[in-house]
């Protein structure tokens, strides 16, 4: 077991694992921030998506040693304080999700592309989104709430 | 009106600053009104007397409605109680909606069985089962609350009014809050059993057929909403299962030693079909998952291999002999012998996996002294609320109490508790210990319970003016009502139609999947009628419009859609339109447009109208918003997903291999206009899905003048179509 101090939302917690623990693993069961989802374990559908000095990165194809380093991470639960981040918003104007256990890690894609990229095509959100899986299939409200976002002035500011 | 009388002492309630429960039974049952400062003693007062309970109200004028059914995505935590409110005359901005407790005698709304009560999020049941039953309850509970208000102000009931969680009197200008009420609160001498008529008019509906933003939203873009994987207890261990990938096959395991001595493994538990493994932290536990060494034995399914199945399939269709015979009116057979022409057409579909994104996985915690259990699950439910685990555990019924969570997706998967009884097996083993057990996403592919592979046989006779004088229908395939269901026409007009099911078993695991037997065999159906109609020169749509003669509703959507979709008007630019009819309790009629290209054989899908109808529609842009998944679900399993099986061993591992639609994939609209109805809510989860394979279908056979009949259509298959 080692002992490891992680950045996470902006606070330091510590957690003793295995070397080696994937940071999903770390995330949801050591540290509670359930929020963030696990659904295949081998990168393929985006749900364990958080923010890595501000890069959209799947937590669960990291281990836990490499980000332990300062490295700033954000979860869903440091998005915003109050879930009043314009991406959450626009998300609710457009009720997107339905049984809603992608929809974080969607959103943790869709602020990332609007840090970089504010005003997206329709294009552009497709591909930079096409990584991140919803059997619900939500996807149009999904397009629909980026879109809305990316009218919002602040949305890169929060 | 009928009273029901309330036998039971009234009682005067305590003053209390968490709430006072209204239990308000429903026709036939007593109500009555008790404190819900006490937890247990609600319990007690719902282990004693059949009541029922759905609304607590605290002073400040906060209003719990409780939910009955789970919540996987289509609404229901919104739905049902805003029937509930509406009746109620609730302030819907005042109103908190938690899950009830899983009690169905309490909660249930009407079973199958007359006179049987019913915990079950299945076949789209949810708000046309308790459409009534909510609107009775919060229609009572509004008595209750003016019955009492009309004993404080001293004044007649009959004067008394209310409108947004207030009781009104006209005539001397008095305005009560609900909440400020509770001090007053009585429960009637007797307490109406509302019919339909005494209900309010729905032309004076204020929440239901309105856009009122779904409850539980914001939870789930704040990450807050609790799954039953987000559960953590105190002291919980951890628990996973290898199944293999042969269904049925059973294991013995050649390492135990070495897996007992590995870092924080603190149990091995074998199961008949699986060897469980404990282990202090989940990482772990995978860890020696990932090294257990089994020998596994053969099963029923050795030996299966699922694309080669299909010409004894057809075999089985071919015999002479009949199967079960599902559904007959008139007589094909003569109809057959008088017929101009006749038509015979095989479609064929694969298995597909329910892919929910959320693993199966349950937590449960058995008390020290093995008295009594606690469930934390994502269920759909089931005919047994405590699903299955008093009987593992042999505790009372009773005692286990079930926390419904959040489902990250259902599709009929988790309407099989498998999931739930293994954790309960874990749990019985490791007691007092919480055990949470979890699905990896391979366990669940490899392990699945498929919508069965089969094959549809459909053949169908015209006479001289073209019109369809009989059409018969032969399932082949494993699961009975699985792969049997919907293959009556009742909405169309073939007076002689036969259906029947010849059974193949190949011991694969299967369950119901989205829309179940209306995935496979409107395929077949609606495929059949498009292959007729180009034969015989008829626009699809005038073939059917002289189906639905008969049926005033089908047609009309069939109407609106084409009107909705431009059918009339061809597509440009090597595109085509085809279209599907579904009835699924709602009634829809579906038109997409699609292109193709040749070179790689994809199948691109631009726009799905849809026209629907659903009877009184609760909430127009969740019905909407269920239209665009079950299409996009649809055109997901249509267009890519195949479980294959050799020598009994399921190929598919993980979404690399099983693959889903991707928002790149998604057409460019989904719409869909909802028809005006009075009649009573039905369910529309599943009407949209089914429409996708035939609707798609039917396009390419405009496109190309080539048929698509065997599910799904990936590019290989449609170059083959292309090609013949
Ligand atoms: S769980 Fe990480 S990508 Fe699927
Ligand atoms: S909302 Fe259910 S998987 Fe996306």
């Amino acid at each position: 077991m080692v002992r490891f101090q992680l950045d996470i939302n902006n606070s330091k917690h510590t957690v003793e694992v295995a070397e080696g623990t994937s940071l999903l693993w770390v995330l949801r069961e050591h540290l509670g921030l359930t929020g963030t989802k696990y659904s295949c374990g081998i990168g393929q559908c985006g749900a364990c998506m958080v923010h890595i000095d501000n890069e959209p990165m799947r937590a669960c194809l990291l281990q836990v040693d490499n980000y332990a380093d300062g490295q700033k991470i954000k979860t869903i639960e440091g998005l915003s304080k109050n879930g009043d981040h314009p991406v959450q918003k626009a998300w609710i104007e457009a009720q997107a999700p339905q049984c809603g256990y992608c929809q974080t890690g969607q959103i943790m894609q869709a602020v990332a592309l609007l840090e970089t990229n504010p005003n997206p095509t329709r294009e552009e959100i497709k591909s930079h989104m096409n990584g991140i899986l919803c059997r619900c299939g939500t996807y149009l409200r999904i397009i629909k709430a980026i879109e809305l976002a990316s009218k919002t002035p602040t949305s890169i500011e929060n | 009106m009928v009273q029901t009388k309330t036998e039971i002492s009234r009682r005067k309630f305590l003053k209390s600053s968490s709430g006072v429960a209204l239990f308000i039974g429903i026709s036939g049952i007593l109500p009555q009104l008790i404190s819900c400062k006490d937890p247990n003693k609600i319990k007690e007062q719902l282990a004693q007397q059949p009541l029922t309970a759905w609304v607590k109200l605290s002073e400040d004028g906060l209003i719990t409605i409780y939910n009955p059914a789970a919540e996987m995505g289509q609404g229901s935590m919104t739905s049902l109680p805003l029937i509930f409110a509406e009746e109620m005359d609730a302030d819907w901005s005042m109103v908190k909606v938690e899950f009830s407790p899983q009690e169905s005698e309490i909660y249930g709304s009407p079973g199958w069985a007359p006179g049987s009560k019913l915990m079950f999020t299945v076949g789209s049941r949810t708000t046309n089962s308790y459409y009534n039953v909510m609107r009775k309850a919060g229609a009572q509970a509004r008595y209750v609350l003016m019955s009492s208000a009309a004993k404080h102000l001293e004044v007649p009931i009959e004067e008394l009014t209310t409108s947004n969680s207030h009781v009104l009197h006209g005539r001397t200008n008095q305005k009560i809050n609900y909440g400020a009420l509770i001090p007053f609160l009585e429960m009637p001498e007797s307490l109406p059993d509302f019919s339909e008529a005494e209900l309010k008019n729905p032309k004076d509906f204020k929440l239901i057929g309105k856009d009122i933003p779904r409850t539980e939203i914001p939870a789930k873009v704040n990450g807050s909403a609790m799954f039953a994987i987000d559960i953590r207890l105190p002291e919980m261990v951890y628990g996973v299962l290898e199944r293999g990938n042969l269904h049925g096959s059973k294991p013995k395991l050649t390492n135990e030693t070495e897996i007992l001595a590995m870092d924080g493994v603190v149990r091995i538990i074998p199961l008949d079909y699986a060897i469980g493994v404990v282990a202090k932290t989940l990482e772990q536990a995978l860890s020696a998952k990932k090294s257990l060494k089994i020998d596994w034995s053969e099963s029923k399914a050795s030996g299966h291999n699922s694309q080669e199945i299909y010409s004894t399939y057809e075999k089985i269709a071919s015999q002479k002999e009949k199967g079960k015979v599902i559904f007959e009116i008139g007589d094909v057979a003569k109809a057959k012998r008088t017929a101009a022409k006749t038509y015979a057409v095989d479609y064929k579909n694969d298995y597909v996996y329910h892919a929910q994104m959320e693993p199966l996985n349950a937590v449960v915690q058995v008390a020290e002294d093995g008295g009594s259990a606690e469930v934390w699950v994502g269920s759909q439910q089931g005919m047994d609320t405590k699903l299955g685990v008093p009987k593992i555990l042999g505790i009372a019924p009773e005692n286990v109490n079930v926390h419904l969570q959040y489902l990250g997706g259902g599709f009929g998967r988790r309407s099989m508790n498998d999931f739930v009884e293994e954790c309960a097996y874990l749990a019985k083993e490791m007691t007092p210990l919480p055990v949470k057990l979890i699905w990896t996403r391979e366990d669940d592919v490899t392990y699945g319970a498929f919508r069965p592979l089969s094959l549809q046989r459909l053949t169908a006779s015209t006479d001289y003016k073209g019109n369809i004088t009989s059409f018969s229908h032969a399932v082949v395939g494993d699961g009975g009502n699985l792969v049997a269901s919907a293959v009556a026409n009742d909405h169309y007009d073939i007076p002689n139609q036969f259906a029947e099911w010849r059974e193949a078993s190949n011991g694969i695991r299967l369950k119901h999947w989205r829309a179940v037997g209306h995935g496979p065999n409107k395929f077949a159906i609606e495929c059949m009628l498009d292959e007729i109609a180009r034969d015989q020169g008829l626009d699809p749509l005038d073939l059917r419009r002289k189906l639905m003669a008969k049926a005033p509703r089908a047609l009309a959507t069939l109407e609106k859609v084409a009107e909705l979709s431009n059918w009339s008007t061809p597509s440009d630019n090597g595109r085509a339109k085809g279209m599907a009819f579904v009835e699924h309790g709602s009634l829809g009629t579906g038109v997409c447009e699609i292109s193709v290209d040749r070179s790689t054989g994809i199948i691109k899908v631009h726009h799905f109208w849809i026209a629907l109808d659903a009877g009184v529609v609760v909430q127009p842009d969740n019905v909407k918003a269920q239209m665009e998944g079950g299409i996009i679900m649809g055109m997901s399993s249509v267009l890519k997903e195949q479980i294959t099986i050799v020598n009994g061993r399921v190929q598919q591992s993980n979404y690399h291999d099983y693959n889903l639609l991707r928002m790149q994939d998604v057409p460019d609209s989904i719409e869909t206009v909802i028809l005006e109805s009075a009649e009573v809510p039905e369910g529309v989860g599943e009407t949209a899905t089914p429409m996708v394979a035939c609707a798609i279908a039917n396009a390419f056979l405009r496109l190309t003048g080539k048929p698509l009949r065997h599910l799904p259509f990936s590019p290989e298959r449609v170059l083959q179509a292309l090609n013949s």
